[in-house]
């Protein structure tokens, strides 16, 4: 017993250091594949191809002024990021990093939390992350940075509608909340995409509003709000801001990855012949790949598309997102209950 | 996982308060307006739509947190439960062609 609790410790810091160092390369990732799309160079000076670039941007975050405006509410000031980087790191507890090994007998998961409310515990802190932006911005007391916040809680909330609705047309699917048991699923049946495409693709745009990215990025849209949200902050806190959206996007990336494709499973998984840890060893280096290709999507789609207008984004969340999401549960049920897998 | 993170956090926070400079003015710390002088602050009454969304969200939320019971009991419940939840998703959808019709979801004008 004990054993396994100093193994979930480390798996936790696993877990941590991994979806930081991951938070990290993106940021580097992004700015090569932006260079990459726009024909330029990008970030090349630190270290080879720039490669050592975001821990020179970790440290110089580190050592930049720390500004704390004088109207402002200190310590809500101070909670704001922190709370949004916070909510951001918890999610990936309940994620299934592969499907486990054994070592003399004993079985370890590769997942931190085997919760049975999984998806429950995902959405709830998703909308806790929300309080992170809006308490940021509105204890900036500054102009832009209300506007931000007010733009960007009232667009997540917004979103967070459809996202559920289109994650209980996969529930009825799975018959559980356990996000283990969903992937595990998928090994014996087709992976959760087969039947859910319209579900997917509801997910999937609900995730670019959740992480405030293109084309949603209105809460920081610069060319009229200067920064959003975060306009006030610097040195660090502004970092944890920037770098809470990044570590959001690979944990949305890994819950749709193990949602809708499969999570760690793979075809003919089990005609390769392999066994037992070689196997759950290749199952997590795949699981990663699929996470990659997510990332992927949502750098190109913010280097490619233009952003909403405030009036069409809420439109398309409430006027078309969300009875679209209404009609996929609807067409699911009917279809489950006339091809009798009710 | 969440006192890793928590604990992260804090160390961090700390480092950066004791590393960075400081050397503070009365004018580099008032709320930035692009260089302007600031005008007032920013507790200013908003647009009363966001608030709207807001409420709207929390109706939405609950109906939508109530179907998940459902979901996760949907093979048991069978025919009646899937009748029994159409009505009331009917109910709900009748309740957002209200809301877009009494206009609660217009933004410009």
């Amino acid at each position: 017993m004990d054993q396994i609790i100093i193994y979930k410790i480390i798996l936790c810091a696993i877990v941590f250091v991994v979806t930081l160092g991951a938070a990290a390369y993106m940021t580097w990732g992004e700015r090569k594949l932006a260079s990459w799309l726009q024909d330029r160079v990008g970030p090349d000076r630190a270290g080879p191809f720039g490669l050592l670039q975001p821990i020179a941007d970790g440290l110089k975050m580190l050592f930049k002024e720390e500004m704390i405006p004088t109207h402002s509410n200190k310590w809500l000031f101070i909670l704001g990021p922190s709370f949004f980087m916070l909510t951001a790191c918890m999610t990936g507890a309940v994620i299934p990093w592969g499907a486990g090994f054994t070592i003399d007998g004993t079985f370890f998961p590769m997942q931190i939390a085997d919760i049975n409310i999984g998806l429950l515990y995902m959405l709830g802190v998703v909308s806790i992350g929300v309080y992170g932006i809006m308490i940021g911005g509105w204890s900036s007391n500054n102009k832009f940075a209300l506007l931000g916040a007010l733009r960007a809680s009232s667009q997540m909330i917004s979103y967070e509608v459809a996202m559920g609705l289109a994650l209980i047309a996969l529930v009825m699917l799975t018959g559980t909340l356990n996000l283990g048991e969903i992937v595990a699923q998928q090994d014996a049946d087709y992976a959760y995409i087969v039947y859910q495409p319209l579900g997917f693709l509801i997910f999937l745009i609900c995730a670019f509003a959740e992480t405030n990215r293109a084309p949603f990025d209105l809460p920081e849209s610069e060319s009229e709000l200067v920064g959003g949200f975060h306009t006030e902050y610097s040195s660090m806190k502004l970092g944890f801001f920037l770098f809470a959206e990044y570590i959001n996007m690979f944990i949305s990336s890994a819950v749709m990855a193990s949602l809708y494709f499969g999570g760690y499973n793979f075809p003919f998984q089990h005609e390769l012949g392999l066994e037992g840890n070689l196997l759950s060893a290749i199952q997590t280096a795949v699981f990663l790949g699929k996470i990659l290709i997510f990332i992927f999507v949502f750098m190109w789609v913010r280097w490619t598309l233009p952003r909403f207008r405030y009036d069409q984004l809420m439109n398309l969340g409430w006027k078309v997102l969300l009875p679209l999401a209404i009609f996929n549960i609807f067409i699911t049920g009917l279809v489950m209950y006339f091809t009798g897998k009710l | 996982m969440a006192l890793v993170a928590a604990g992260f956090v804090v160390t961090t926070m700390l480092l950066t308060h004791l590393l960075g400079p400081k050397r503070k003015t009365k004018i580099k710390n008032e709320a930035f307006e692009c260089g302007i002088e600031s005008v007032g602050n920013a507790r200013t009454p908003f647009s009363i739509k966001y608030f709207l969304v807001a409420i709207l969200f929390v109706l939405f939320d609950v109906e939508v947190i109530f179907m998940y019971p459902w979901a996760v009991n949907f093979r048991e419940l069978g025919a009646f439960g899937l009748w029994e939840m159409f009505t009331f998703m009917g109910l709900m959808v009748v309740g957002l062609l209200y809301i877009i019709k009494k206009g609660a979801l217009n933004w410009e004008k």
